[in-house]
């Protein structure tokens, strides 16, 4: 089990000009990532959408490198996103699914068969070019700049330490960083794009 | 290709062009499976397929935002799946995207035998999402309606395919 904050940091120097969908792990990647404009945090739209979205991120820009922070949860909502992908096998895209076997937000009640889950054999039974699964910090530091420089769609499933929030959303510390608006606005103006 | 009181996939698939379209996001259904072999021909249209409706907002979300034209493509069983989805991914971002919803179980005459007509028009209501019907090839039009719409309030705007291709409603 590893922490998210720590991935994140063995992350970050191999990042070069990647968009990062934070997802849930905004709340540390925003303390770390140096390159705001290429960072898409959205909140949590719809869970179960992660995955489908940064595919239309990566089919839309080609060129550039998509990197998702996923959930198992979220992933789990849709698995059926996993086959998506592969179908349009885009080689720019990095899913990473940070695995805390619970829902996180929730109070940290277990996901289905929390425990019992290859969700790297399931990427690559789908199609997936390639797929990875950790459960330290020290095989990923020697394996993630192979990762970031491979043709993609690449899994990387981490197992984390769970970080349990439990207290009623209307009482919880505001999201950091900016709002969702501002950080898609960010993003496009960065891009270019004007559609 | 037209024909009186028919709806001719290939004045669909020219009404969609016009506005850019890049990608058709969609979903089988037997309302479209017609459109599906004109789009596939296409060499200026990317189809994403999706194994549930739900995922078609979000995936379309994200094409948007990465600069493309994404259109939607389901039946209207998959529309009402999609119900989170849409609102999050789609209402929730201002994403202007326009929905072709194969209408299944519609009737002119009013008399359904099928709840995902039944269902249907009051489902995009409770969204608040504007709808146009189109069942013949004299209706097309109104797609252009749907996208302009959609492209100045950024949000979905829905088109009911009352007809199949080959007009097995009337």
């Amino acid at each position: 089990m590893m922490k998210m904050e720590e991935i994140l940091k063995v992350f970050a120097p191999h990042r070069g000009d990647a968009i990062v969908v934070s997802g849930r792990a905004n709340r540390h990647w925003d303390k770390i990532s140096t390159n705001k404009n290429r960072d898409l945090s959205l909140g949590d739209p719809a869970m179960g959408g992660h995955a489908s979205f940064a595919l239309g991120l990566a089919l839309a820009q080609p060129n550039k490198k998509i990197v998702l922070f996923d959930s198992e949860g979220d992933l789990q909502m849709s698995m059926g996103a996993l086959s998506m992908i592969a179908d349009q096998m885009p080689k720019n895209f990095v899913h990473f699914v940070l695995d805390n076997e619970c829902y996180g937000t929730t109070g940290g009640q277990p996901v289905p068969n929390a425990k019992n889950i290859a969700y790297d054999v399931i990427a690559k039974g789908c199609g997936y070019a390639s797929s990875y699964a950790y459960t330290n910090l020290e095989s990923f530091q020697v394996n993630v700049k192979r990762i970031m420089e491979e043709n993609g769609p690449v899994f990387v499933a981490m197992k984390i330490i769970p970080e349990i929030e439990n207290l009623p959303i209307g009482q919880r510390a505001p999201r950091l960083g900016k709002t969702k608006e501002q950080s898609v606005a960010d993003l496009r103006k960065e891009l270019g794009v004007n559609n | 290709m037209t024909t009186e009181g028919s709806l001719s996939p290939e004045i669909v698939l020219a009404e969609m062009k016009k506005h850019g379209i890049t990608h058709v996001v969609w979903l089988p259904d037997s309302e479209t499976n017609w459109l599906y072999t004109l789009m596939k021909a296409d060499p200026t249209i990317t189809l994403v397929p999706v194994p549930r409706e739900g995922l078609a907002f979000s995936c379309a979300a994200g094409l948007y935002i990465g600069g493309a034209k994404p259109v939607i493509l389901i039946q209207n069983t998959g529309l009402m799946e999609s119900g989170d989805s849409m609102r999050g991914w789609t209402m929730g971002l201002n994403i202007p995207v326009v929905l072709m919803v194969g209408y299944r179980g519609y009737t002119r005459h009013g008399v359904n035998r099928d709840t995902a007509a039944t269902y249907t028009e009051p489902f995009l209501n409770a969204f608040h999402i504007q709808y146009y019907l189109v069942e013949n090839s004299e209706d097309a039009p109104r797609i252009s309606v749907a996208f302009e719409e959609a492209q100045k309030n950024k949000r979905p705007v829905a088109v009911l395919v009352g007809d199949e291709y080959h007009g097995f409603n009337r």
